[in-house]
């Protein structure tokens, strides 16, 4: 069990700090609930005895900061997640980007690339896949490498592909990779229009004008200081009249470029309006 | 004698965590909660990802009090019943707002109500309480536990009238558990929580 008053607030501000200070990764505007649990939790598996002994460990030992960064973001992901949104994406949303001549999507925060992989299915359906680049990007290289390989667990496929069914894929799921004991690769077509970068959304800038951003389930882990400039990066990198996409607890609502933008049906969806 | 002790430590927040059998239980007992509570309660249920707006209208129907679902960053408000997404982690930060969180399922759950508790004992401390209903893993027991680390009241269903008694049993094996309610007695206790009466 977690004994969450062995480290005080105090404590975790402190080493934010000291990460910003020796590493340049700038945690401090992150949404302290989930961020101290995922702190806790590496205190607990790598059986620290002080809260010192982690600074000192963090500052000192860069391995261990690649580590402690990878454990401290979350990475859960899912293909297909929430089949709705991807039903409105299929439906809804791709089709009206059909027009453009060459679409630009910028997954934002992709963790190990699932959703790049689900999207790229997507496009590769509606015939649009060609004229299209996802730009996958995240903090973390480690992810990154993952999400590059396109390789990722047989046992996770039978939830995939009902997500995949739920959100109106016809197809047989399977047909999407080759499966080699428990892991499966995906085919290497989907892969070929991904961009895998790494950008931090705190500390980088915009880097080119997307038709469709979808950043889903990170702004959780931001306050809403940070989730206010982040959406101001985001609306400057999106063309008018083209989407931006959120995770379906997250809204733009509370931000000044709301007044821009039109919520598309209940989706967790905005259209650019100016 | 209890409401006099009760006053003392003003409620602030009840949590209600449940599992296999909890609907039931909530279904009878929200309905008859009084509509001027002034404080918030959240419910944190484990159930199927995909259903949660059916749970909210559910509850919503039968009960006088506001019912929706949380939404991130958002200031629980009194006279409210907050229904904890279903597949996010429920937290809550200092200043009393909720907050969500995707990351690993714990005890096989997401929501899990050891989570849940977990961050509101600190949060809420003394004004805290805690109800563990109906259900067949322990997920919630260790979460009680601190609550009761952090002065808050830990409540649990009594077994004997639970449809599936195993998580509220373990609670009281290992949880100094504050009360153990039937749903009669839990509608009372509830109510009695109730300062602006």
């Amino acid at each position: 069990m977690i004994i969450a008053n062995q480290i005080s607030d105090q404590e975790i501000e402190t080493l934010l700090e000291e990460i910003l200070d020796y590493y340049g990764y700038d945690f401090t505007e992150y949404a302290r609930a989930s961020i101290k649990r995922r702190i806790l939790r590496i205190f607990t598996l790598e059986k620290f005895e002080t809260f010192l002994q982690l600074r000192n460990k963090v500052i000192n030992d860069r391995k261990f900061f690649k580590r402690f960064v990878e454990e401290i973001t979350v990475n859960v992901t899912e293909m297909f997640r929430d089949p709705k949104f991807y039903k409105c994406l299929r439906s809804d949303i791709l089709p009206k980007l059909a027009a453009y001549p060459f679409i630009r999507i910028w997954l934002a925060g992709c963790s190990t690339g699932e959703e790049a992989y689900s999207i790229a299915i997507l496009l590769k359906e509606l015939g649009l896949l060609e004229k299209s680049l996802i730009y996958a990007t995240d903090l973390n290289p480690i992810v990154l490498e993952k999400a590059e390989s396109g390789i990722f667990s047989l046992s996770q496929m039978k939830t995939y592909s009902k997500n995949y069914i739920e959100s109106g894929g016809i197809k047989d799921f399977s047909s999407y990779y080759t499966a080699t004991y428990d892991l499966v690769k995906f085919n290497r077509d989907l892969r070929k229009k991904m961009i895998f970068s790494t950008h931090n959304l705190v500390s980088d800038r915009s880097f080119n004008e997307f038709q469709l951003i979808l950043c889903r389930n990170v702004f959780i882990y931001f306050d809403r200081d940070l989730q206010h400039k982040v959406l101001q990066l985001f609306d400057a990198s999106l063309e008018k009249n083209c989407f931006l996409a959120l995770g379906t607890k997250e809204t733009i609502d509370f931000s000044s470029i709301a007044r821009k933008y039109e919520r598309i049906q209940n989706q967790k969806i905005w259209r650019k309006l100016q | 004698m209890e409401e006099i002790a009760m006053s003392e430590n003003k409620c602030s927040a009840l949590i209600i965590g449940g599992s296999a059998g909890s609907l039931d239980v909530l279904l009878n007992v929200i309905p008859k909660l009084k509509e001027t509570m002034s404080f918030p309660i959240v419910i944190v249920l484990h159930r199927k990802k995909g259903t949660d707006s059916l749970l909210t209208e559910l509850l919503a129907s039968k009960s006088s009090l506001r019912v929706k679902e949380v939404d991130e960053k958002e200031q629980p408000l009194p006279r409210t019943v907050y229904i904890a997404p279903s597949d996010y982690h429920l937290l809550f930060e200092k200043d009393g707002s909720f907050s969500l969180d995707y990351s690993e399922k714990v005890n096989y759950s997401r929501p899990s109500i050891d989570v849940v508790f977990q961050s509101a004992a600190e949060v809420f401390t003394n004004e805290l309480v805690c109800l563990l209903l109906s259900g067949s893993n322990a997920d919630g027991v260790n979460g009680l536990e601190q609550v009761k680390t952090y002065g808050g009241k830990a409540w649990v269903q009594n077994p004997d009238c639970a449809t599936v008694p195993y998580m509220p049993q373990q609670a009281i094996n290992i949880v100094n558990t504050d009360k153990v309610l039937t749903i009669e007695e839990m509608i009372y206790s509830i109510n009695a929580l109730d300062n602006t009466a």
